[in-house]
């Protein structure tokens, strides 16, 4: 049985223009000590739907599925005081920016012990030689010291090994890492994820990583989520995806990267992702996709083995069929 | 040879800090000894980490701050000597700047239209019907739709407020574009539309670009020449592909292979970089990469190296000059 299974999650936000769906039907399913990485650009509900699973999205928001079962637990249907006994122990999530995620106006220490003190109960200071451990074991050189220090006399790579310290402390059985290296340079973002990798394995913690990175994807993950304007379009092994991405956003996506292009411009995906106002009618990505066809401009396409596309790639004989059946119409 | 358009010679800039009221103060050497010549049509890569000393070179190359000692020409014009008006507003006007973040550089009460035509309104005399067209002119350049012109920033993506923040650069006609991380915000398929509309814009304008960026595979895609700095020094300098297919020195190489590639295909061996950028403030001595080096000799802690020619390109490697490695 899977860790934690997410099922047609949607989540509305209430706009002062009207309702915005920023997840739209995401289905998920982590295993046990598996990597699963969530792709997408801006916009394209990454965040929101992990979010929405922590119950970290405000008043604004509805929250719909048809379950989000972690661990043999209903989380959909259980009150906020019993929830909040899970996240932060068995689920818990490192933000982008550990500058800003941290607070300012504490010790990295306190911020360590509050969450040992908060799930296990027992006074704060009791918990101090734990936290060393912890610190210890992300990397942090002369540990002991750094609990007095404040965010602010850290560097960034740094403020995130305390993020990720104060998320392994209470031995979590899934991790969320949301863009976990955005903001760090080359070097330290190497650094952070063989850390998490390593941490994970050693743990047998399973780990989610949200990024739009797709480099980040193929050198941490196993199996990956490709999500558009908040649906999602593949799901596929890693090597999979890679090797042949079915959907042609993924394509599109990988074909953008400049390591993979040909010539000297770009293969750049045209316009934009479609915001509140400007939903295409049909498939979202009909306006942007190279094979989009009538079919595509009318009809929004239903989900078929993980691919969410009227005519995957690399399945012509589908195509030819399914557009004689269209030209009677 | 033609003269090249910047000539950087030796460039230095300290910035004096106190650490309170009664001591000393100390210099922070926030870019020592950088020389590259920089030509028409052709595009220098500035990479390294943060606290490499990109943006005070983009600083100095701008004339928004003067470099504490080196010799830097522009176009001819030694900036040293342009102390009076009409020279100094005439190299801001060869050199022009894009920024980072297009949600900050773009001031969010004006209108599309007055952005980009500001520049005009500071350096000519020409009436505002002309300011119109001109500015009409290079939003289409920069395809940008006319009717965009009454509108606000806010009303636009990433991507397009990328492409305002260009076409403001571009209307003095500069002959140097200073492009300071100028995609680094941007999503992946934005990132492209961007890189594609710098590279076009260069043929046909024959623009010069100083591409400064931590993201090393849009750097291969785009430069000529690299220059990889560290704690404010040059360490290597060369042709990009000669750099990308054959680093020298110890820390291109870590750099190269610390950047993910989708090529999952390939397993490559991973160099190791412990640690962090040390403090500018107080640098290690002998050679600044030395603590996080896997090469690091007696020698290395003591002299510092200083830029030699190996093959194509330079570099500057106490380890290399030895030929330990």
């Amino acid at each position: 049985m899977a860790l934690l299974e997410i099922k047609n999650l949607v989540v509305d936000f209430a706009t002062a223009t009207g309702s915005l769906r920023a997840v739209d039907g995401i289905d998920l399913t982590v295993d046990e000590g598996e990597i699963v990485a969530v792709v997408g650009e801006s916009g394209s509900g990454k965040s929101v739907g992990m979010l929405a699973l922590m119950g970290l999205l405000p008043w604004t928001s509805t929250v719909n599925a048809d379950h989000i079962v972690f661990d043999g637990q209903d989380l959909l249907n259980m009150p906020d005081k019993e929830r909040r006994k899970i996240i932060g122990k068995d689920i818990s999530m490192i933000f982008q920016e550990p500058m800003t995620s941290l607070n300012p106006c504490f010790t990295v220490g306190y911020q360590i012990t509050e969450v040992l003190a908060q799930h296990f109960g027992g006074k704060r200071r009791s918990y101090n030689d734990k936290a060393i451990e912890l610190l210890n074991q992300v990397g942090i050189p002369a540990a002991e010291s750094r609990l007095n220090s404040y965010p602010h006399q850290l560097s960034g790579g740094m403020c995130q090994r305390v993020m990720i310290a104060m998320m392994i402390a209470c031995q979590p059985k899934l991790l969320i890492a949301d863009e976990p290296t955005t903001a760090l340079d080359v070097t330290i973002q190497a650094q952070i994820l063989e850390l998490l990798i390593e941490l994970q394995k050693s743990r047998g913690m399973a780990l989610v990583i949200i990024t739009h990175d797709m480099a980040v994807v193929a050198e941490t993950a196993e199996r990956v989520v490709v999500l558009y304007a908040g649906q999602q379009v593949e799901q596929r092994t890693v090597k999979q995806l890679f090797k042949k991405p079915k959907h042609p956003y993924s394509e599109a996506l990988l074909n953008a990267l400049p390591e993979r292009a040909n010539d000297k411009l770009l293969n750049a995906i045209p316009g934009v992702v479609p915001g509140q106002m400007d939903r295409p009618k049909g498939c979202l990505f009909s306006p942007r996709c190279d094979y989009a066809t009538t079919l595509c401009r009318e009809k929004s396409p239903n989900l078929n083995n993980g691919i969410l596309c009227h005519f995957p790639l690399g399945d012509e004989k589908k195509k030819t069929e399914k557009s004689i059946k269209l030209e009677p119409q | 040879m033609p003269e090249p358009l910047i000539k950087a010679r030796n460039l230095h800039k300290y910035y004096g800090i106190k650490d309170g009221l009664l001591q000393a103060s100390k210099n922070l050497k926030a870019l020592s000894g950088v020389s590259f010549d920089l030509y028409e049509g052709q595009t220098l890569a500035v990479v390294g980490e943060s606290g490499c000393g990109k943006s005070t070179l983009a600083r100095l190359l701008t004339s928004i701050e003067n470099p504490t000692s080196g010799h830097l020409s522009v176009d001819g014009i030694d900036m040293a000597k342009s102390h009076d008006k009409a020279t100094s507003k005439k190299l801001r006007q060869t050199v022009q700047m894009v920024f980072q973040d297009p949600f900050g550089s773009l001031n969010p009460r004006q209108k599309v239209g007055d952005i980009i035509q500001e520049p005009l309104l500071i350096n000519t005399v020409l009436s505002s019907l002309e300011r119109r067209e001109k500015a009409l002119e290079i939003m289409r350049l920069v395809g940008l739709k006319d009717e965009y012109f009454h509108r606000y920033p806010h009303m636009f993506s990433g991507g397009q407020r990328q492409r305002i923040a260009i076409a403001r650069a571009l209307i003095l006609k500069p002959k140097v574009v200073v492009l300071d991380e100028p995609v680094s915000a941007l999503d992946v398929s934005i990132q492209a539309q961007v890189i594609n509309l710098l590279i076009e814009l260069q043929k046909e304008l024959g623009l010069a670009y100083v591409f400064i960026s931590h993201d090393l595979s849009v750097v291969r895609h785009i430069a000529d020449e690299i220059l990889v700095m560290y704690l404010g020094k040059p360490v290597e300098h060369g042709p990009s592909e000669v750099i990308f297919n054959n680093p020298k020195h110890p820390y291109t190489q870590a750099l190269l292979s610390a950047t993910p590639s989708t090529n999952i295909s390939i397993k490559r061996q991973r160099i190791k970089l412990i640690g962090e950028l040390p403090s500018p403030v107080n640098p290690p001595t002998g050679c600044a990469f030395n603590p996080r080096c896997q090469h690091a000799h007696k020698s290395c802690k003591i002299s510092e190296p200083i830029m030699e020619t190996y093959g194509e390109s330079q570099a500057a490697c106490l380890a290399l000059d030895e030929g330990r490695i």
